[in-house]
């Protein structure tokens, strides 16, 4: 496997995603002799897992089973540990297109944080495209590489440890897309100018607040970036059931009160089921506002 | 590094035949360039010509009589100045300005000038009657480089209908949740005019293969044309009819292939015979002249024509015989890429009622792959799920729509974009498993696990607060 790559079968070294259910999910890395306890028993790796293709049934030392899936950014997304807040995969998507994203584009970071926007970014860019991102925080991009082997991506991924602010990207000119989470992205537009190719490209900046939308807005336009605009997407997820409706009773139509009293009784058993999708009691309200802008040719 | 750079350069200019993208504001267009086309664009004529040989990003100015002209870098439309003249144009007087070729900027300066109110007017609002004017009477052009963001976005602002109101941040959706990337063998069935399947192909970058599904007599392709992608990406670009489909997942496509090609040719070889037939006798009948000449038929330059108009039926019919060959070939290439069921990933967005659709083509995908579903309504998308549901076989089914909100960022102005959006439709998305292992063991774990998996499984919570 890769994160990349599909492949059918479970082999020593992989990462794959234990499903035990939408909301519980683990990834864990396969190696041969080694045990994972979940809910339902321990899963033997050397028995259980390699060889076995990719989406098969497993069964549990209980009796219980899970899936086993081939690994994927959304799905990392859901499962990697948290080093940072993270972006998700509603954003990704928006951020992805917008950024004209696609195999053999060169594409900036920052910062790395926890990898979920990279997995996705590598994924979209490979096999021909490059990722150069900066993380600030020396243990966070030690981390990022370790994953990055791991995953069998790091050929497509340079990790700076620097301050983008101070430092930049570490290239110049030759980005088509560049992408900042940053807490004063203004202060990184010089940098990121200077990273993208003589022939212009797109920038991204991901912000909570409107304020630092404000700024490095006002940045952009100061650095002559064009078709500069700000979005926000949320998801709404929906979900299905079968819902059971009532119905009144009116008392018998005809009017006469002495049988009204008897049919009542009847008549509040009766109801309707119907098939529906209703929203969860709570979603979330606000990720953050994405930027975007484009650099022309200069 | 050098030597990537002019590369990238050679590509980035403007050529005969290319397929680009105008813009205006928030209004796109996509065209072909062609040698003196006129085009036609928010209500002006004009020829592409002059932008052949110019960089992809260049901007345009559209001059009287629709030629293109360089726009200078940094104009001084930029400072807009009010000289407080109390002169009041007519409508007449714009006509004619415009009549003389003046510039968008100079008619917008000269409206200006001419307000009585504009200079006492706030700050705000003069930026604001400029920006207004500017739209108006200005006629820039923006020539850029197709995309499928950008194609997206035309479609969604032109022609919803004809994309089933897939807007563009649900489009983005599907190919992420898609899993679409470069090696992977995809099928898409959309009736979005291509554009779904030329953001699939965006995304390939050329690298492993599509099948597009489709139903009727051919796939329709338009806006993927529009993406002007390089030769190689077509050979990766396979189609497969929907009504073959039973035949193939049957195994009995071999057969039928056969015989409908035996009959094409036989219904084609009666065509031409029976064609020709009433044609000579049309001709008899409807054009006196004709006959009169065609009797005096010792004329040797009437044989000539004759005989040659039969060496082009042959020749037709023979041009004929090789499409269908090479349609067969083709059928023959996508069946051998559908038949191995071990598709990568599976995108639908079509008007087609997407339960029959989804459940036949789910078959095409090996386990543990991504499938996502467009629909523009969410009750057939609630019928897919319950169906999916029942017959197992997929598992993370996720029912979603999603809400995308413009904003205006100025210094104290910055509010939500005042109009929005209603709706781009809703997804259905999921992973496959393994199908034969999900019958086996059913029968034994269902007892304890089983229910309390399903449980789980229909919990869902939204995603961003995991």
């Amino acid at each position: 496997m890769s994160f990349v790559e599909y492949s059918e079968f479970i082999q020593e070294g992989d990462v794959v995603i234990i499903f035990l259910g939408r909301e519980s999910m683990m990834p864990i890395k396969v190696q041969s002799g080694a045990q994972t306890q979940t809910r339902y028993g321990v899963i033997r790796h050397s028995s259980d897992l390699i060889g076995q293709k990719f989406g098969s049934k497993i069964t549990c030392s209980k009796g219980g089973w899970v899936y086993v899936l081939h690994p994927t950014p959304e799905l990392w997304t859901v499962n990697l540990p948290h080093r940072t807040q993270i972006l998700y995969t509603t954003d990704i998507a928006n951020i992805t297109l917008m950024l004209d994203l696609k195999p053999g584009s060169v594409v900036c970071e920052s910062g790395t944080g926890s990898g979920s926007l990279s997995h996705a970014i590598l994924r979209t860019i490979a096999p021909t495209g490059h990722l150069h991102t900066v993380e600030f925080h020396a243990q966070r991009a030690e981390k990022a590489i370790q994953e990055f082997k791991e995953h069998k991506v790091s050929h497509l991924v340079t990790v700076r440890n620097q301050d983008v602010c101070k430092d930049g990207f570490g290239i110049t000119h030759v980005a088509d897309a560049v992408f900042l989470d940053i807490p004063s992205p203004w202060e990184a537009i010089t940098h990121a100018k200077r990273a993208l190719k003589h022939k212009g490209g797109r920038l991204c900046s991901f912000s909570p607040c409107i304020e630092q939308v404000q700024r490095t807005c006002e940045a952009l336009l100061e650095h002559g970036f064009e078709e500069i605009c700000t979005l926000e997407v949320l998801l709404r997820v929906h979900e299905v059931r079968t819902v059971t409706l009532p119905l009144p009773d009116f008392g018998p139509e005809d009017g006469s009160s002495d049988l009204g009293l008897e049919d009542a009784s009847n008549s509040t058993n009766s109801s309707v089921n119907c098939k529906t999708a209703t929203p969860p009691r709570e979603i979330a309200g606000h990720t953050g506002y994405l930027s975007f802008a484009t650099k022309p040719r200069n | 590094m050098e030597d990537s750079v002019n590369e990238s350069d050679a590509e980035s200019t403007i050529c005969y035949g290319d397929y680009v993208v105008l813009k205006r504001g928030d209004v796109f267009k996509s065209v072909q360039v062609e040698n003196k086309k006129k085009v036609i664009f928010e209500k002006q004529w004009m020829f592409m010509d002059n932008a052949v040989g110019q960089f992809f990003g260049t901007k345009f100015e559209v001059q009287a009589g629709g030629s293109l002209k360089l726009k200078a870098v940094k104009t001084a439309g930029d400072s807009l100045v009010d000289d407080g003249r109390s002169q009041k144009l007519t409508r007449d007087d714009i006509e004619t300005l415009k009549e003389q070729g003046l510039k968008g900027q100079e008619i917008v300066q000269q409206l200006i000038d001419n307000s009585t109110t504009f200079k006492d007017k706030t700050e705000f609002a003069q930026e604001k009657y400029i920006k207004k004017k500017k739209k108006k009477y200005e006629n820039d052009v923006t020539i850029l480089k197709p995309s499928a963001r950008l194609l997206a976005m035309m479609y969604h602002g032109r022609e919803p209908a004809k994309i089933c109101h897939l807007r563009y941040d649900s489009l983005a959706q599907m190919l992420t949740l898609g899993n679409v990337h470069a090696g992977s063998k995809i099928i898409v069935f959309e009736t979005c005019a291509g554009l779904v399947l030329g953001s699939v192909m965006e995304r390939m970058g050329g690298f492993g293969s599509v099948v597009q599904m489709f139903p009727g007599g051919g796939p329709t392709r338009a806006g993927m044309e529009s993406f002007g992608f390089p030769s190689h990406f077509h050979k990766t670009l396979h189609e497969f009819p929907l009504s073959k489909v039973n035949a193939l997942l049957a195994g009995t496509l071999e057969l039928t292939l056969r015989d409908p090609e035996e009959e094409r040719k036989r219904r084609t070889e009666e065509e031409d015979t029976s064609r020709s037939v009433p044609n000579e006798g049309s001709v008899k009948e409807k054009n006196p002249e004709e006959e009169e000449r065609m009797e005096a038929s010792g004329d040797p330059l009437e044989e000539m024509k004759r005989v040659e108009r039969e060496k082009q039926k042959e020749q037709r019919a023979q041009e004929k015989r090789q499409k269908m060959e090479e349609k067969r070939k083709r059928l023959l290439s996508a069946a051998a890429l559908l038949q191995d069921l071990n598709a990568d990933g599976l995108v639908i967005a079509s008007r087609f009622h997407p339960c029959p659709v989804l459940m036949a083509l789910l078959k095409f995908l090996a386990p543990s792959r991504p499938f996502v579903v467009h629909c523009q309504y969410r009750e057939p998308l609630i019928e897919c799920f319950t169906k999916l549901r029942e017959q197992g076989g997929v598992i993370n089914l996720r029912l979603t729509d999603s809400w995308l909100r413009h904003y205006q960022v100025l210094p104290n102005r910055t509010h939500p974009v005042l109009l929005m959006s209603g709706g781009g439709g809703y997804l259905l998305s999921g992973t496959t498993v393994d199908a034969s292992a999900a019958k086996t063991s059913n029968q034994p774990q269902s007892e304890e696990p089983a229910p309390k998996k399903i449980k789980l499984d229909e919990s869902s919570s939204p995603q961003g607060t995991n």
